[in-house]
């Protein structure tokens, strides 16, 4: 019973930060219409980022936690900026192959600045303790965790349903042309929701790092893992996305507690399940 | 067209005297130039001709060049009998998946194979006893072909591999102008047409998915043969995306271009590493360049200077107008 619960928390905050990582690239498909398979990589330089600034600056974690997502945002909007921008026209697909290239290059960047091995962050000192629950010692870093992923799905389902931005994200979601039509600077809007998707990117990658490390290829792996979670959630919908991040976040740690030599299968096989059955994802409206 | 199976025999006959006068490092560069060429071929299939892209196409090349090393290690040492059982296997492979993935559209049949191939990537990565699991698959020994003749040596392992690739582009070059070819392309260029003529395109769909993903298999069967080692860094996704690059930087839909872009990316590698380790950077810039500046890849190129040479020669003859440079600035916009 008590690995069982432990088992439960590990999952729980493991759902919450691939919620935070799988959100941006959810928005960000949903109105641009453009899978960002450089998204991964984006995750992995908050990573590195925060690292050098944490071990290697000795800045504390809250400062990193601040500044990493804002650098991360600015690379991003850059990005859409001077590349994305000007291949709206050559179409989506094309503009997927880009980022795909983009994530090649991030791959090599990455080996130059911060090497080879496996990096780790620690986490911040406040939170460097257990705390118990039921006579389990849980790590207080993975608590916090799950906090901070319930007030960011909050603050993100807030602005989505209830906020004018929101409305026109979901306005945008359904049909960009009528957005456009109906006075709506699109190009603008395209621009902030990339600006956003990078900044749960980069605050992803500093909150990740010290519970699964940074190290070289992770970005690849990040990325189907928010594939999976993007498919069975559904596009552009925060609410999907939360769901399926929790259900792959369970899944995943279970299959690896219970069956471990299935884990890896199970997850995808979820994965074909959904896009057999629901197509549109567990929430999500059929686009494309 | 009458062109064509000239410049293909010439072309060969410089292919089978090329170990004559380069060394055998060379010699296993075009070895491994055709061995992904036939991969990337395979994977135009679906992407050029049928206009599905795939984002799990390494699944059925590593089918075949585990199914292949298995049987090279197990059963026989014939190479058309583990070729065959490479084959078969990457084909009911590609039955399975294809069934799965083809009733679904864009995006999410991209996203389908992409969790197909996955799941048997893990399947191989973790099933330690049969395939060597991280270790991957090694200790394959060279096969024979007919009684004695043996692939001992690696020029013969070029030979082999150069004349499958021939006999694969000559029915290739048949098929993209037989009745079944111009289905494929019917559903490429409209799908929801070609069904109100009245083809089952999901048939055909599932058809050319199983021609395409057997072909995979071939090449990884190759590959086994000519590596003596495969391991699951070969059938992990990444290596779908770059035989998709490979295909994209060639020209997407032709015969010669997933082989051209297939030498294209060996050799750019080859360059490259000598140079420096980080290869990757150089050819995602590269590709990048290709989708902003050449969305028809190297042939694409090709062919736009060709139309701008006999366009000049035309001009000369007739009227130097105006006509022309709208024409030319509309190809380059």
């Amino acid at each position: 019973m008590s690995a069982l619960l432990l088992q439960m928390m590990n999952g729980l905050s493991y759902g919450m930060l691939l919620f935070i990582i799988t959100c941006g690239i959810t928005i960000v498909f949903g109105i641009l219409g453009v899978l960002n398979l450089a998204h991964g990589s984006l995750y992995v330089l908050g990573s590195y980022v925060g690292y050098s600034l944490i071990i290697k600056a000795g800045l504390p974690f809250w400062v990193a936690l601040m500044a990493v997502p804002l650098l991360i945002a600015i690379i991003g909007l850059v990005l859409e900026v001077v590349i994305l921008r000007p291949t709206y026209k050559l179409g989506h697909l094309s503009q997927v192959l880009l980022t795909f290239g983009l994530a090649y290059i991030f791959h090599d960047v990455f080996s130059m600045m911060w090497g080879k091995n496996i990096l780790v962050v620690n986490p911040p000192d406040v939170l460097n303790m257990s705390v118990e629950i039921a006579g389990n010692a849980i790590p207080a870093y993975r608590l916090a965790l799950i906090v901070i992923g319930i007030v960011i799905a909050i603050f993100l389902w807030y602005t989505q349903e209830k906020t004018k931005w929101g409305a026109v994200i979901r306005a945008g979601l359904s049909d960009k042309e009528m957005v456009g039509g109906l006075g709506v600077n699109i190009h603008f809007v395209f621009t902030c929701v990339f600006f956003l998707g990078s900044l749960m990117a980069g605050l992803g990658g500093v909150l990740g790092s010290p519970v699964l490390g940074v190290y070289p290829g992770m970005e690849f792996q990040i990325l189907i893992l928010s594939l999976v979670v993007l498919v069975v959630g559904g596009l552009g919908s925060v609410t999907g996305t939360f769901i399926a991040s929790l259900l792959v976040g369970f899944v995943e740690t279970f299959s690896r507690f219970f069956l471990p030599e299935l884990s890896l299968i199970i997850t995808f096989a979820l994965m074909a399940l959904v896009l057999v059955i629901r197509p549109q994802g567990l929430t999500g409206r059929r686009v494309v | 067209m009458k062109k064509g199976p000239i410049k293909g025999t010439l072309l060969f006959l410089l292919m089978v005297l090329v170990p004559f006068f380069l060394s055998i490092y060379y010699v296993n560069i075009l070895s491994e130039i055709l061995i992904l060429g036939v991969f990337a071929v395979s994977l135009n299939i679906l992407v050029g001709q049928t206009g599905m892209v795939s984002l799990g196409h390494a699944a059925f090349f590593g089918a075949g060049a585990y199914a292949t090393g298995l049987a090279a290690i197990k059963f026989s040492t014939n190479i058309f009998v583990t070729l065959g059982i490479g084959l078969l296997f990457a084909f009911l492979l590609a039955l399975i998946i294809g069934l799965l993935s083809t009733k679904a559209h864009g995006f999410y049949f991209l996203m389908l194979t992409l969790a197909c191939s996955q799941i048997f990537y893990s399947l191989v990565y973790q099933w330690t006893t049969v395939t060597g699991g991280s270790n991957g698959l090694s200790g394959i020994a060279p096969l024979d072909v007919f009684g004695d003749i043996r692939l001992s040596n690696q020029v013969f392992v070029y030979y082999f591999i150069l004349v499958v690739m021939a006999i694969l582009l000559f029915l290739l070059s048949r098929f993209l102008h037989s009745p079944l070819g111009s289905v494929f392309i019917g559903i490429k260029e409209n799908e929801e047409r070609m069904k109100s003529i009245g083809y089952n395109t999901a048939l055909y769909k599932n058809i050319s998915f199983l021609i395409s993903g057997t072909m995979g298999g071939l090449a990884g069967g190759l590959y086994v043969i000519f590596n003596g080692f495969i391991s699951p860094t070969d059938v992990y996704w990444t290596a779908s995306g770059s035989v998709l690059i490979m295909v994209l930087i060639g020209g997407v839909g032709t015969l010669w271009g997933p082989v051209i872009g297939a030498a294209f990316i060996v050799i750019l590698e080859t360059i490259v590493s000598s140079y420096t380790e980080n290869w990757m950077m150089i050819i995602g810039t590269a590709f990048i360049l290709f989708v902003i500046f050449a969305p028809n890849g190297i042939v694409g190129i090709f062919n736009r200077a060709k139309r701008i040479v006999v366009k000049q020669q035309k001009i000369e003859h007739k009227e130097p107008n105006i006509i022309p440079i709208k024409q030319q600035t509309k190809m380059d916009g």
